[in-house]
Formats: structure tokens, C-alpha cells, sequence
């Protein structure tokens, strides 16, 4: 399989989430960069821990490395350093998400070892402006990398390569046998 | 090749839209010799400019000018900015059209007559039949290239149609194939044929899909009748005292403003904008806006019945590879009430790239119920329904109370419900779409809700009287005689059909009509 390559690739924010945040919900679509570096720098590392701990349990996939959950919350690297009220929003969220695992399980939220057990704090923050925020801004950001399409098998861009007329698109003949 | 440009006092044609129904307009008076300056809010971008890339190409060429949504349509909730899923650009919604060209029904242009008085709609029949429309579909079709027409083959089968050719061969079924395309399955009108790319929806690449961009425009330009501006939002259609419209003043990106004048006003902005614009456009003369006498202007929006249904497979089935929406399951498109609805549906393949999958899939959902099912993407194969909603007065297009745009107009708010008609019909289709994937054996089935409405049709109706609706046959407003409606918002009735080849259809009819009418100096 190959792997879709996009050098000068832009990742693209907003629209698409589902928000309940009034100033999430809608506008026009901003373009970010993600940079996971910077977003670790501008959050606090142990925020920028707890949402990329966070992200993980939004959308778990086991064969994703965490990588791919840092550089989802990367996209908030431009917009924090921009929009103070978005970067305390993010802050307060993963202090929140502390405050509980710390009530439940004596460790911060990305200490807790199981899923099962960070779901039961997830699960109590679903309703907040800060979950929903979240979960609008990443199903975008994590999904829309060319390394996680590769890891789903989706192979993404063909112009360049003469479009699937020739690589597969219609190799199947299983549904044929059925 | 420099195109003519007109004058701002040259008295044209004034086109607002340069989709299915403003650009084919545009090209087919052009053709007879007359001048037309085409009117386009959008940028022009060519083919070059195409990326095989969701995100990217949706804020590069998707209408996001902010709107707002009211009623009970998930959209509301999960979209509450974005209820139409359009394109606002050279070319309109014929860049990211899928193709799907199939005429209407004979029953389905006299809905109200074979349906009844269904409660809460507003059916009406076309002042059109089948019949009227039948040669202009034959010239549509012959125009567009479209497959399994004038003896064009048909497209060969993608994974994911096999796999509903599949299904539906089990399900008894009989009338399924590659579909009737407008995308060239060998070279034509000087086209290639289509290279199996996917990405249908971010506009073909190689240009073997149909579209006004690339067809009707530059076809139009080259008569020297025929000037397309881009940038160029109408903002408002202006009278004179006899109340025969004299232009349209538009405004571009950097704030300055311009007054096109016109002898003929044809309005094909899409179902949001056309209603819009003629809100937008009250005088006191008409206060309660252009073509308004009967109060119909922005009602019965509809945005057809839709839905997915995705299922996961053992094996491999790769859906993104190849035509988007190359395959169709009619036997549901039948009149048939025993059902527990009225219409019918078209089941039609559909694929999604993982980032709009992942959007558009269930939306608001998280854990693994959703991240399994992503998981999967390689072994997912993917269908649409589309059928025929009812028209309702109270799903509508009104202008916002206090929120203004870039050029301080109200902005269009789309209030949608759904009848209970069209539920029955979306529950009916999700049962068999997944009785149908179940029968070649898929592990999982997943029912998508509607996605913002690529479908916009119904808000400026034809009708026979001037008291039930907008226009009348020939998409002539009933109420000024050198106004017209060129875009699927003359629609009296939705069909189950996707509209594109119909808004073609209806804009080659149209184009003799102004034709003939301002050879007899009739408008």
C-alpha cells in the first residue's frame, strides 16, 4: 500500500465539529498548522499530556502511536497562543479531568492505568463546552493525517498516480462467491 | 482566451449563478446569439487548482458564508452553520456533483393528483409532465455525456458497487447497474474518460465528469456573447416603475459595488441564495420582496429524503477507490404506498475519505463504538439513499432577523422538519440497505444521518396558478415578466431523483423560451 504523501500539507480546522460552544459552532473554517511542539509550550506540558491522554480515549484506536494524538491537539498550538479564552478553556478542562482522577484514583487523569477506569471521568465531563469543543476540533485533526489514513488503509490521493483504474478498483471478487 | 466583456449599461441577460442551471442558461442564449453577463459569487478556480483532498477542497470551494438553521433536522444541532453542503465558485455545485443523472417519473410531476392530500404537505403538481420535458432531458443528457444514454456504455463496477451489486442481487432486485453518469466512460466532447480517481466531490481532476466549469462556460465565452464575473455577489434586483426589473447590483470581495443593468434577470444562486436574493430585493412596490405576490418566495424547502447506511465486511473492499456514486439500486424509486410512505428511493453507492468519514459518520459520537467502525474503513462499503421529501410550507428560507453578512444584508436562516412521510421512507431504506449488506455478509452496519444538504431544492415553486407559487411553466416569475428562475428552486415537487439533470433540462427549455420571448418582444 502506498502511502499518501502531501509535503506541503495544511491541516484543516473547524466546521465539520459538532459543538455546543457558541463560538465553536459555525464561522468560517480556519486553516492551522499543527505543531505539536509549540502546543506543548503554550498549554504547559502537563496540560498538553492530559489532552493528548484525552484524545486518546475520544477516539481510541490501540494501533495508533501517540504521536498521532500530539500532533492532533498540535492544531491548538497557533489558536492558544491566539485565543486566550480557548487556551484557559483548554487548561481548565484537563485541570478538571485531574481534580476527579486525583478524587478517584489518587494520580492525574493520564496516570490512571486503565481505560476503563479515565472513561468513568470522561463519561461525568461529556456535557461540558470543553469536551464537546474537544471532540469537535479532533475528530477533524486526528483523522485528517495522511499517517493515520495509511494505518486505516486508506490510500487517499490518485491523480497524480493515474487515479485507481489501474491499482485496484475493482480487484474484489469475494462478494461475487457469497 | 479573452472572453467579451460587457458594460455595466449594456442592457444582457443577467445571470445570478453559474451552476447546472445559470451556466447552462448562460451557454444555450449565448449559443442563439444573445449576450449574457453571468454573475458568480465564487472565485473561478480551474482543474489545476483541484486537490484530491477533503478538507482542503471544502474551504477552497464550499459556500461557508455564514447562515443559520432552525427545526428539527440533526443538521440543526450537529451543522448549526452549515445546512447546505454547496459550492461557491465558478461552476456552482457542478464541481463537487457526483453525476448521478436520472429523469424523473411520470407520476412524480403530479404529485398531489397520484398521492392525494398527504397532512402537513404542500404538494402541488408541475404545471409540466414527463412528456413536456422529455426532448430537453434527451438534449441534457446528450450535452452531459451521460452513461447508458445516446449509446454510451456505462461505467465499470468499483468495489463497492460489486458488493451492492452483490447484495442486491440477493435482495431480488432487478434494476441495478453502474447508474446513468455524467462522466465520460470513453472520450467525448473533447473530455477524457474517467481514470477511476475518486474524489468525485473535490471536483474531477481529469475533467471526464461534467461540469459547467469546464463545459457550458468556456463553450458560452467562446461565442463572444457570453462574460462570466466572478467575485461578483448580487445583492439586490432592482424595478423600474412598471415593475419590469432593470438590473442587479452586486458586490465584490473588496467592498466596491457595481449596478449591472439587464433586460431579462434569471436567478440560479441555488435554493438558499435565490429566495434570498429576491427577499433581499423588496420595494414598496413589492414589499414583501420580488415575484412574492403569492407569499411562496423561500417555502417548501426541501432537501430530499437522504441517509447512509455503511457496512463492514470480512475482506477488502477499498470504497474510496474509484467513481464516488458509480452504482444504483432503483427497485425502491416506485410509487408503492403499501410501504407505509408515498415516493420512492434511489439507493446509490457513496464513498467517504476517512477525514469526511470521520466527520460525517455519526456525528457528536466517540469511543470505540465510532473508533471500531473507523477501524474497519478498509472493509467498509457504503450506500446513499435519496428519495423524494414532501414539500412543507414551514420548512423554509427567511432572512435573519438582526445578523448581516460582509455586505450588511440579512443572512438566510433554513428552518427544516422532517415529515413523517420522509422518516418512514429514511427507516424503510436504512432496513433494506442493511438487509441488503447483511445478505453478503456484513459484520456491521452503521446508519448515517443526513449530511448538510447537497440537495436544495422547492423555495421559488413552479406553479400553473399565480396564487400556488413563484413561477410559472417556464420558470417565469408569475408576478415580472423579464424575471426568471433558472436553479432547482423552481422545483414544485423534489422526485426522487438527484436534481442536476432536471436543473439542465429545465435551463435548455428555458433559454428558447427568453429566446423566442424577446424575439416577439414579449418580455
Amino acid at each position: 500500500m502506498n502511502t499518501p504523501q502531501q509535503p506541503k500539507r495544511r491541516q484543516f480546522f473547524k466546521i465539520a465539529s459538532a459543538g455546543t460552544v457558541a463560538s465553536a459552532s459555525g464561522g468560517l473554517p480556519m486553516l492551522f498548522m499543527p505543531n505539536a511542539a509549540v502546543a506543548e509550550d503554550v498549554l504547559g506540558a502537563d496540560v498538553f499530556k492530559g489532552l493528548t491522554k484525552i484524545a486518546r480515549d475520544i477516539f481510541p484506536h490501540d494501533r495508533f502511536e501517540d504521536e498521532l494524538y500530539a500532533n492532533a491537539v498540535g492544531v491548538y498550538a497557533d489558536q492558544a497562543k491566539a485565543d486566550g479564552a480557548l487556551k484557559k478553556m483548554l487548561q481548565d478542562g484537563v485541570a478538571q479531568a485531574n481534580a476527579a482522577a486525583k478524587k478517584k484514583f489518587g494520580k492525574d487523569y493520564a496516570d490512571v492505568a486503565t481505560e476503563k477506569q479515565r472513561l468513568e471521568i470522561l463519561k461525568s465531563m461529556v456535557k461540558t463546552p470543553f469536551f464537546a469543543k474537544l471532540r469537535g476540533d479532533l475528530v477533524v485533526s486526528l483523522y485528517n493525517q495522511p499517517a493515520v489514513w495509511a494505518k486505516l488503509g486508506y490510500q487517499g490521493p490518485s491523480a497524480d498516480k493515474g487515479g485507481y483504474i489501474n491499482r485496484g478498483f475493482n480487484d474484489q471478487d469475494w462478494m461475487d462467491k457469497i | 482566451m479573452a472572453s467579451k466583456k460587457f458594460g455595466l449599461n449594456d442592457e444582457v441577460v443577467v445571470i445570478v449563478g453559474s451552476g447546472a442551471g445559470g451556466g447552462t442558461l448562460g451557454n444555450e442564449l449565448a449559443q442563439k446569439g444573445i449576450d449574457v453577463v453571468i454573475l458568480e459569487a465564487g472565485k473561478r478556480h480551474e482543474i489545476n487548482d483541484f486537490e484530491n483532498d477533503e478538507w482542503p477542497m471544502f474551504s477552497k470551494i464550499s459556500w461557508l458564508d455564514k447562515r443559520t438553521t432552525s427545526g428539527t433536522w440533526r443538521v440543526a444541532k450537529d451543522f448549526p452553520n452549515l445546512p447546505a453542503w454547496i459550492v461557491k465558485a465558478v461552476g456552482g455545485s457542478t464541481v463537487h456533483w457526483a453525476g448521478a443523472s436520472l429523469r424523473f417519473q411520470e407520476h412524480e410531476f403530479k404529485t398531489r393528483t397520484v398521492y392525494g392530500a398527504v397532512k402537513g404537505a404542500n404538494l402541488l403538481d408541475w404545471p409540466i409532465t414527463l412528456k413536456d420535458l422529455e426532448p430537453y432531458y434527451a438534449r441534457a443528457e446528450d450535452k452531459m455525456g451521460t452513461t447508458g444514454t445516446n449509446g454510451i456504455p456505462r461505467l465499470p463496477g468499483s468495489n463497492n458497487y460489486k458488493v451492492l451489486a452483490a447484495g442486491a442481487k440477493k435482495m431480488g432486485y432487478k434494476r441495478f447497474h453502474t447508474g446513468n453518469m455524467s462522466i465520460n466512460s470513453q472520450p467525448r466532447d473533447g473530455r477524457g474518460s474517467c481514470q477511476q480517481i475518486g474524489f468525485c466531490f473535490q471536483g474531477c481532476k481529469s475533467g471526464a465528469k461534467w461540469s459547467t466549469l469546464y463545459t457550458e462556460i468556456p463553450k458560452g465565452e467562446k461565442t463572444g456573447h457570453m462574460e462570466v464575473r466572478s467575485d461578483a455577489q448580487a445583492l439586490k434586483i432592482e424595478h423600474d416603475a412598471s415593475g419590469k426589473v432593470t438590473g442587479v447590483l452586486y458586490g465584490d470581495s473588496k467592498g466596491n459595488r457595481y449596478f449591472q443593468k439587464a433586460k431579462v434577470v434569471c436567478v440560479a444562486g441555488n435554493s438558499i441564495e435565490s429566495p434570498r436574493l429576491l427577499l433581499n430585493s423588496a420595494s414598496s412596490m413589492f414589499p414583501n420582496g420580488l415575484a412574492n405576490s403569492s407569499g411562496q418566495v423561500g417555502k417548501n424547502y426541501m432537501r430530499h429524503m437522504t441517509g447512509s447506511v455503511y457496512a463492514t465486511f470480512e475482506k477488502p473492499v477499498h470504497m474510496f477507490r474509484g467513481t464516488t456514486m458509480a452504482g444504483i439500486v432503483q427497485d425502491e424509486a416506485r410509487f408503492d404506498p403499501k410501504r407505509g410512505f408515498v415516493g420512492g428511493y434511489e439507493m446509490e453507492t457513496l464513498s467517504l475519505g476517512v477525514p469526511f468519514l470521520a466527520a460525517f459518520l455519526d456525528p457528536g459520537s466517540w469511543g470505540r463504538d465510532f473508533s471500531t467502525a473507523m477501524d474497519a474503513y478498509d472493509n467498509m462499503a457504503g450506500m446513499w439513499l435519496v428519495g423524494e421529501d414532501m414539500a412543507q410550507e414551514s420548512n423554509r428560507i427567511t432572512l435573519h432577523a438582526s445578523e448581516k453578512d460582509q455586505f450588511g444584508l440579512p443572512i438566510p436562516n433554513v428552518q427544516f422538519s422532517d415529515h413523517p412521510n420522509d422518516v418512514a421512507m429514511r427507516n424503510h431504506g436504512f432496513k433494506q440497505g442493511k438487509a441488503l449488506y447483511e445478505s453478503v455478509g456484513a459484520k456491521r452496519v452503521i446508519y448515517t444521518p443526513p449530511y448538510p444538504s447537497t440537495h436544495n431544492l422547492g423555495t421559488n415553486r413552479m406553479s400553473a396558478k399565480a396564487s400556488d407559487g413563484v413561477v410559472n411553466k417556464w420558470g417565469q416569475s408569475h408576478d415580472v415578466k423579464n424575471l426568471f428562475v433558472s436553479d432547482g428552486s423552481q422545483f414544485t415537487t423534489g422526485g426522487a431523483e438527484n436534481p442536476t439533470l432536471t436543473i439542465v433540462a429545465l435551463a435548455i427549455r428555458q433559454a428558447e423560451y427568453i429566446a423566442q420571448s424577446l424575439n416577439n418582444r414579449e418580455i
